[in-house]
């Protein structure tokens, strides 16, 4: 199956490309054409999952525990989906909003490499591979949360990238404690290691140390002050970008993580994950209710909903394995459709400051429209895909008996639903603060409103259609509870 | 700095720095050396004379941009996966063959090689790029 | 011999944290550096150390039992070429920084933090 190192291949030569022509002409068109195709493969991808089951790639033609192999499943498939429809999203976004003192083609490439980073983190199923993607991610995300140089942007630039080359060096410890205690890096051949393996004492210096690593990635509780500090800085193009994709990546790899080998020491490790989850859910939600500034409110929304995620993993049931899968593609697409909105309330308006802002509802109905359904997917409001993703969870956790974190994230739900009541009631609802200007009274167009259309109605469609979904990520769920299909999957020699 | 010595060693310097690279390269496969260490000298022949004289003076000199190093590299790299796929079956997989060379056995050469060479044009450009972005300018 | 490195690799970790606590950047990115070299050196001792035995043979070598394992080094050198890279960025986005503020002060990294 060569066909699956396609979401590394094509976004490589698109940054090739653009690195050869600089035109900003063609990288208007690039942008979203390459990002459509690689939606377009991921698609593919999935068809292919759902009809062969899990796909293999032994790259260089060494044999799996050996060599690299890449792995796509359903988990993988569809996050690599999910990706590029948010990537295809923010190229179509940036072509409108980007700001003139960043060069288009410039912002592309690394748009491109840090889709190559994130694709690789997703279908990779060796550990060494994995922290190479995820510094292929980091050098990107680097280098695109510091463009256009402004001074809010670099002090926001070097609290990110501290704290994250701390977490990548955290990995690279862990990795290396592991590859000590196993002799291996390949997924799966660890998962086969260590599930009879009865020292779980001393894998848990190197989970921690992973623990920690993908903590800080993902933004989980007592990790996660780079986040708010740094994705209020770059243009809302980049942040939307990062709240889309980054920490949901290192979402995915604790998932990967903590039900393919990390499964030793279960009652310490669910019980620390249930924790780190209910704190990540209070603090972020309550830290987004202080703030005014929309990118600070949502930033720290992204924390609170963190915690959802790392919830499901740590009730551990099927059920709840497969609602922490909705709920972060959920996450993925409502999350950056309420950054784009809030971009598009700034290009109107000027400012993020929403004590400056109001009498949007009047001025612009279509975009209060296209605000509140992703808003009300995060708050968790029936037909739309939040309501079901947290449904999942909930009811994971009543079955499995698990009543604090249940109440926990149900009383987050209002703080959700409160903060985005606050930025519906202050720019859409409030008038126009007098004496306040009324902002430079850009006139939006249907190429402004396309990004936000197409996740607006992806949020929808995921609540109106969530049966088929449901079948998904239950399906995604059990491959993960049970990984002996992906350990065969990867282990079985195969000739090409 | 303005050390007539080092001014004048860098002339000579330079050229047998380029020269170690290639050979550091050259030998790479199985011994150590390879791409990365070949590059990271072939730049820091462009960086010596940096340290001699000014930065400013390479940076006028170079004819070419160091973006483009990174370009060739990265398509030499790119053209490396391709080799495997269509001989072999699988993408990346080495492929191998002898270049006859009177008096000696042969230089094997594969695609293996194909992408040190890509990694050795890739570490030329970020070095000189690095280089470049971190010197004091006058 | 595993001993005394594995001593460094504390030593520079120590060394590297407190670095890392000071207030100055470039105090911080010797911090960062200790630390990378720190990571590099565990992972390196991940497999124990093989003395005088090369990690690549050729087709005659017969005798496999006293060869060093080669996947650590492969994964040292992969992770000093990120992390060349990764200080370098640092370092220029630090350059960058002082241009901008004419400050190399991580107290005065406050502003875009301030509570309206």
């Amino acid at each position: 199956m060569n066909s699956i190192a396609l979401p590394l291949l094509l976004p490589f030569a698109i940054a090739i490309g653009l690195l050869l022509v600089r035109s900003a002409v063609m990288s208007r068109w690039v942008g979203p054409l390459g990002s459509l195709a690689m939606l377009v493969v991921a698609v593919y991808l999935n068809f292919k999952v759902q009809q062969d089951g899990i796909l293999t790639l032994n790259t260089g033609g060494w044999i799996a525990p050996f060599g690299i192999a890449l792995v796509v499943d359903y988990l993988s498939s569809l996050m690599l989906v999910v990706s590029s429809l948010i990537a295809f999203v923010i190229a179509l976004f940036a072509n409108r909003n980007l700001p003139d003192d960043i060069p288009l083609s410039r912002f592309y490439f690394f748009f491109f490499t840090l889709n190559m980073g994130v694709n690789g983190a997703f279908i990779t199923g060796d550990v060494f591979n994995l922290y190479v993607w995820f510094e292929v991610m980091l050098i990107s995300s680097f280098v695109l949360i510091t463009l256009g140089k402004k001074k809010a942007q670099l002090e926001g630039g070097i609290k990110y990238l501290a704290l994250n080359i701390m977490g990548s060096m955290l990995f690279l410890a862990g990795l290396g404690l592991l590859y000590g205690k196993t002799g291996t890096l390949n997924m799966a051949h660890l998962a086969g290691i260590l599930k009879n393996d009865h020292q779980a004492i001393l894998m848990n210096p190197s989970s921690v140390l992973f623990f920690v690593a993908f903590g800080i990635k993902a933004a989980v509780f007592p990790l996660y002050f780079w986040l708010p500090s740094s994705y209020h800085t770059p243009d809302i193009t980049i942040s939307s970008l990062f709240a889309g994709l980054l920490t949901k990546v290192g979402v995915y790899t604790l998932i990967r993580f903590f039900t393919l080998f990390f499964v030793q020491d279960q009652v310490f490790w669910h019980n620390l994950l249930l924790i780190v989850a209910g704190l990540t859910m209070v603090t972020g939600g309550m830290a987004a209710a202080t703030y005014y500034d929309t990118r600070r409110i949502l930033s720290y929304h992204i924390i609170s909903q963190i915690g959802y995620m790392i919830m499901g993993l740590g009730i551990f049931t099927p059920l709840a394995i497969a609602g922490a899968v909705f709920f972060t593609i959920h996450n993925m697409i409502a999350k950056t459709g309420t950054f784009i909105a809030a971009g598009l309330i700034a290009k109107i308006k000027g400012t993020y400051e929403l004590k400056e802002v109001g009498g949007l509802y009047r001025q612009n109905p279509l975009l209060a429209v296209l605000f509140i359904i992703p808003a009300f997917a995060l708050a968790g409001f029936p037909p739309i895909s939040g309501f079901f993703a947290k449904f999942m969870l909930l009811k994971a956790g009543v079955d499995s008996g698990q009543y604090l974190i249940t109440a926990i994230a149900l009383i987050t739900g209002f703080f959700t639903l409160y903060s985005m009541i606050k930025i519906w009631n202050e720019a859409f609802l409030k008038k126009q603060p007098e004496g306040r200007e009324t902002g430079p009274g850009v006139k939006l167009q249907f190429a402004d409103y396309a990004p936000l259309v197409i996740l607006a109605g992806a949020s929808l469609l995921m609540g109106i259609f969530a049966a088929p979904v449901f079948d998904y990520v239950m399906q995604a769920g059990d491959q993960l509870f049970e990984p002996s299909a992906y350990i065969n999957a990867v282990l079985t020699p195969q000739l090409p | 700095m303005n050390s007539v010595i080092l001014q004048l060693a860098s002339k000579y310097v330079r050229g047998l720095l380029i020269i170690f690279s290639v050979i550091m390269l050259v030998r790479g496969h199985n011994l150590p050396g390879g791409g990365f260490i070949g590059g990271l000298l072939a730049g820091l022949s462009l960086a010596y004379k940096g340290f001699a004289f000014t930065q400013d003076i390479v940076e006028k000199e170079m004819k070419v941009r160091p973006e483009y190093f990174m370009v060739i590299g990265l398509v030499l790299v790119f053209a490396s996966l391709w080799p495997g796929l269509l001989l072999e079956g699988t993408l990346m997989q080495g492929v191998w063959f002898t270049i006859p060379f009177p008096f000696t056995e042969g230089y094997k050469f594969g695609t293996p090689f194909l992408f040190d060479i890509g990694v050795y044009f890739v570490v030329i450009g970020v070095t000189v790029l690095f280089l470049f972005s971190l010197s004091e300018k006058n | 011999m595993e001993i005394l490195l594995a001593v460094i690799v504390g030593v520079l970790y120590a060394a590297g944290v407190y670095m890392l606590l000071r207030r100055s950047i470039v105090k911080f990115i010797i911090g960062i550096i200790f630390m990378s070299n720190a990571t590099n050196l565990l992972v390196f001792l991940s497999a124990g150390l093989v003395q005088g035995s090369p990690a690549f043979v050729n087709d005659t070598t017969v005798d496999t039992a006293h060869l060093a394992d080669p996947t650590p080094q492969a994964l040292v050198l992969t992770a000093i070429v990120i992390g060349l890279g990764m200080v370098v960025f640092i370092l220029a986005l630090k350059y960058k920084y002082f241009e901008i503020t004419g400050t190399d002060d991580l107290d005065q990294l406050k502003q875009t933090d301030t509570h309206p």
